[in-house]
């Protein structure tokens, strides 16, 4: 219950010791650099820099100048550069053109280049047409960058690549938001050759990454949130939900609880105004799972959520009550709480080792009208019945406590929640049973979940609804988002909107769900109920698609795996019939000309082909087992064995008729048939389907 | 769920008495209802004949815990109170010891009371009397046994032990495993 976890965190503030010892360091003007080195030339430098400008000028006028003289192109540069004399006498007579003062200078750099290689000429030609090449690039490149600029005020332009190596978080991030923003703005900013679909997927894949999902869990909550609603989801799913603690009000007041634990340095408030029990920590100086309240049983260290759904049952007192999934005792204790320590409260659960932890719980919290067992959900209703009121906090997957145990990010798969809610509806269903309908205060049911999946809530509920004469009250809770009523292809009893949900982005609580059943007859529908049918169902429901009403449901799948059973068998039996085809094609092929002379068949190959059909019969019975128990309608059963009985003599016989003929195919029907064999027991591992109708009809004309 | 057998019910009520004397009888005629002391895997429970034959109905094996539990029976046989009855001690209690704020996480932590410790004591304590240990707010902590009678703390040096510890509250998170 918390009492391990460190509440106590500090974080650290201000700079620290030693930042405050040390000033922030200062640099002489010259490394500084800046204006102030600009400022600071004398007189003289001021002036030799003036002349040193007019020079540069100079210079540079008389450069172009010769460039004039001759227009620079690739080839005549490296023909310069090849012939020097010819370069040299050119250069002396553009010197000689220029003013007197400059010739000196002039001289001393022509003699520089001459003094080069012709491979450093070379170098300096290429650097220069280097330098021109990238300033085109970049000149074209803005081009570009104002062309997209024009582009995104239609469409965001959103790279779909996959180079999940280069992408840093920062990029994923930023391509969520874009994508969101195209999707809240579809028609205007979407990229033509995109669709919809394209910009989800690719939503869903950077989420997944984002905030370490994975894409199952992901799409599940794609489908029950808009898009704004699970960003705020993701959000507050990474932030831990604050220590709320309840007061135990059999030992003490929450005003005298509250006073108490400020003493001891803990900062508390209210929880809010729909409960009198809940106090919510902000901070704390001691462990509030060890301080000496704590272990003399004033209060309870729970999340505000799992207030709810005993609030929900608003316990009477003298009532008899059960819990069913009672570990660690949290609710369980707040039940026995309400009722005052009169009535009797039963608190079962599975797990022995949790038990330990309500027994104590109890004890501390001096709870004494409880009496803790540890026995199947499912069996309880034969063991006692006739409850005022039943509070099932079913296992779940807990998609909605994400921030407490991030292992759900990555671990649910779609067995995971089947294997749930297929719990979870034998729990409601024995929850029910156990109830008592006529009980005067009472009949009352609370199922809860920290769960925010349909799968686990209100289908449930609706399946529990059409199996149990039970219906729908108000929780009595007043705030809460409504149930659904249809998700995705399911669509449920309308009454589900009396039920609610909390999420941790709205509430600041664990996601939870809260329904409330009033029995209103002890008697079970006709014609419902069937356990074996329920255990079956949702494991057949993973090939079939989902039906509206359970009982069709039941029929479609009941079905089904009559259909799958009857499909191997089919199959197997197409199989027995193209060997028998292929063996009577070649015996046609091959006795055709020498049909007429019927000599005694060579026993060896026969024999051989004999022991093959036998063991094909063999796996054909093998399968006839099966479908015996799975079907358990014998006359189609008979028929079955009648057809492979039929196509096994057949073939058969066909080998008989080849008589000396098949001598020399034998070898070539031997091969085939094994092929055929091999073909066939792949088939069966595999369970292959296939279409119900041309089957029958092969099987008839093999027949035939 | 069986009946305490003679012996073990005199050692029970033995038990109890030096801790809450006379007041045993109290817990045995209670004007809302028939209350019973019963035993299950060696432990004592103490619990409502209404609740009792309701837990009747589970299967032995399977029943973990019905009402309170008081304490266990060693396999010396004697009993040995576990913290959990409490609950029952404190309130008809003859003999109290209140520690001084500074040392109730001590005593929390399963040392005994010295003398420094010590805030108030019951007037007339013998030596070796059973006493419910509270804290100064009137919380009860735990119980023990008096080391000394009232006279003799009086004069006793400030380390000299004045409670011996027997059970404490911090068993709830201590002991956790073993008590139940």
């Amino acid at each position: 219950m918390g009492r391990k976890a460190n509440f106590a965190e500090k974080q650290k503030k201000g700079p620290g010791r030693k930042t405050k010892k040390q000033k922030p360091p200062s640099f002489p003007a010259h490394i500084a650099g800046g204006p102030e080195s600009e400022t600071k030339l004398s007189h003289r430098q001021k002036q030799r820099l003036l002349k040193r400008k007019e020079k540069q000028q100079k210079l540079v006028s008389k450069k172009k100048v010769k460039q004039n003289e001759i227009p620079p192109s690739d080839d005549e540069v490296s023909a310069d550069n090849m012939s020097d004399d010819h370069d040299q006498s050119d250069d002396a007579s553009s010197t000689e053109d220029n003013q007197a003062p400059n010739k000196l200078f002039d001289m001393s750099d022509e003699e520089s280049e001459d003094e080069m290689l012709e491979v450093e000429k070379a170098n300096i030609e290429l650097k220069k047409k280097q330098k021109r090449e990238t300033e085109e690039d970049e000149e074209a490149e803005e081009d570009d960058e104002e062309d997209g600029g024009e582009d995104n005020r239609e469409a965001l332009q959103i790279s779909f690549q996959d180079n999940d190596k280069e992408l840093t978080l920062q990029d994923v991030q930023q391509r969520i938001k874009d994508i969101l923003l195209v999707l809240n703005d579809f028609k205007r900013l979407r990229q033509e050759n995109i669709s919809r679909a394209e910009y989800v997927a690719q939503l869903r894949k950077d989420l997944c990454l984002y905030y370490s999902y994975d894409e199952f869990l992901m799409s599940k909550l794609m489908d029950i949130f808009s898009l704004s609603e699970l960003m705020e989801f993701l959000e507050a799913s990474e932030v831990q939900r604050p220590v709320t603690i309840r007061t135990n009000t059999l030992k003490v007041r929450r005003r005298d609880l509250a006073s108490a634990l400020i003493n001891r340095g803990v900062n508390l408030d209210p929880l809010g105004k729909w409960t009198k029990v809940g106090l919510v920590v902000y901070s704390s100086q001691v462990p509030l799972g060890a301080t000496p309240e704590y272990l003399a049983g004033h209060y309870m260290i729970q999340g505000a959520s799992s207030l709810l759904p005993v609030i929900a049952l608003a316990p009477q007192e003298h009532e008899r009550i059960l819990d069913m999934c009672a570990a660690p005792g949290g609710k369980s204790s707040h039940i026995a709480a309400l009722m005052k320590n009169t009535g009797t409260l039963f608190s079962n659960d599975v797990n022995r080792d949790r038990l330990k932890a309500v027994v104590a719980n109890f004890h501390r919290l001096g709870v004494n009208n409880a009496i803790v067992s540890c026995e199947k959900g499912e069996k309880l209703k034969s063991i006692i019945s006739g409850f005022d009121r039943v509070l099932l906090d079913g296992p779940c997957t807990g998609t909605g406590v994400i921030s407490k145990d991030p292992t759900v990010k990555t671990s649910k798969s779609d067995v995971d929640i089947q294997r749930c809610y297929n719990l979870q509806r034998k729990l409601i269903l024995t929850a029910i049973d156990c109830l008592d309908a006529n009980s005067t205060t009472g009949g009352y049911l609370v199922y809860s979940t920290c769960s925010v999946l349909p799968e686990e809530n209100e289908w449930v509920i609706d399946y529990a609804l059409k199996k149990r004469n039970v219906k729908l009250v108000p929780t009595g809770l007043d705030f809460g988002e409504e149930g659904f009523i249809k998700y995705k292809q399911l669509r449920f009893h309308p009454s589900l909107k009396l039920t609610r949900r909390f999420y941790p982005h709205t509430h600041n609580m664990d996601g939870f769900f809260v329904a409330k059943l009033k029995k209103f007859s002890n008697a079970i529908p006709v014609g419902v109920d069937d356990e074996e049918e329920e255990e079956q169902e949702p494991e057949v429901q993973e090939t079939n698609s989902i039906n509206e009403t359970s009982k069709k449901k039941k029929r479609a799948n009941h079905d089904s795996s009559n259909e799958v059973q009857k499909k191997k068998f089919k199959k197997n039996e197409e199989i027995n019939g193209e060997i028998i085809k292929k063996v009577k094609k070649d015996v046609g092929a091959n006795t055709k000309p020498s049909q007429q002379k019927l000599v005694a068949s060579d026993s060896t190959t026969n024999g051989v082909l004999k022991k093959k059909v036998m063991k094909n019969k063999d796996v054909t019975k093998k399968l006839k087992q099966k479908n015996i128990k799975a079907v358990g309608s014998e006359t189609n059963e008979v028929k079955k064995k009648k057809q492979i009985k039929k196509n096994n003599d057949g073939g058969i016989e066909g080998n008989k008729t080849t008589g000396k003929s098949a001598d020399a195919n034998s070898k070539i029907n031997q091969k085939k048939l094994k092929k055929n064999g091999d073909a066939r027991s792949n088939v069966n591992k595999k369970k292959l389907k296939m279409k119900k109708g041309p089957l029958l009809k092969k099987v008839a004309t093999i027949d035939h | 769920m069986k009946r305490l057998s003679e012996e073990r019910a005199k050692i029970l009520f033995e038990k109890l008495a030096k801790f809450i004397g006379p007041n045993v009888k109290q817990l045995i005629d209670r004007p809302d209802g028939t209350y019973c002391f019963r035993e299950h895997r060696d432990r004592v429970y103490y619990v409502s004949e209404k609740i009792l034959k309701l837990a009747e109905t589970f299967n032995p094996n399977q029943l973990v815990c019905v009402g309170t539990c008081f304490g266990k029976f060693t396999k010396s046989n004697k009993l040995k109170l576990h913290i959990t009855a409490l609950t029952y001690l404190a309130p008809y209690a003859q003999y109290k010891i209140w520690v001084k704020p500074s040392f109730e996480q001590q005593f929390l932590y399963g040392n005994h009371v010295p003398k420094s410790g010590l805030g108030r004591i019951t007037e007339n304590t013998p030596q070796y009397a059973g006493t419910v240990v509270y804290s100064m707010s009137d919380m009860p902590l735990g119980f023990g046994v008096a080391a000394r009678s009232t006279a003799d703390c009086k004069l006793a040096d400030p380390l000299a032990t004045v409670c011996f510890h027997q059970a404490d509250i911090g068993e709830y998170i201590r002991s956790e495993d073993t008590l139940f």
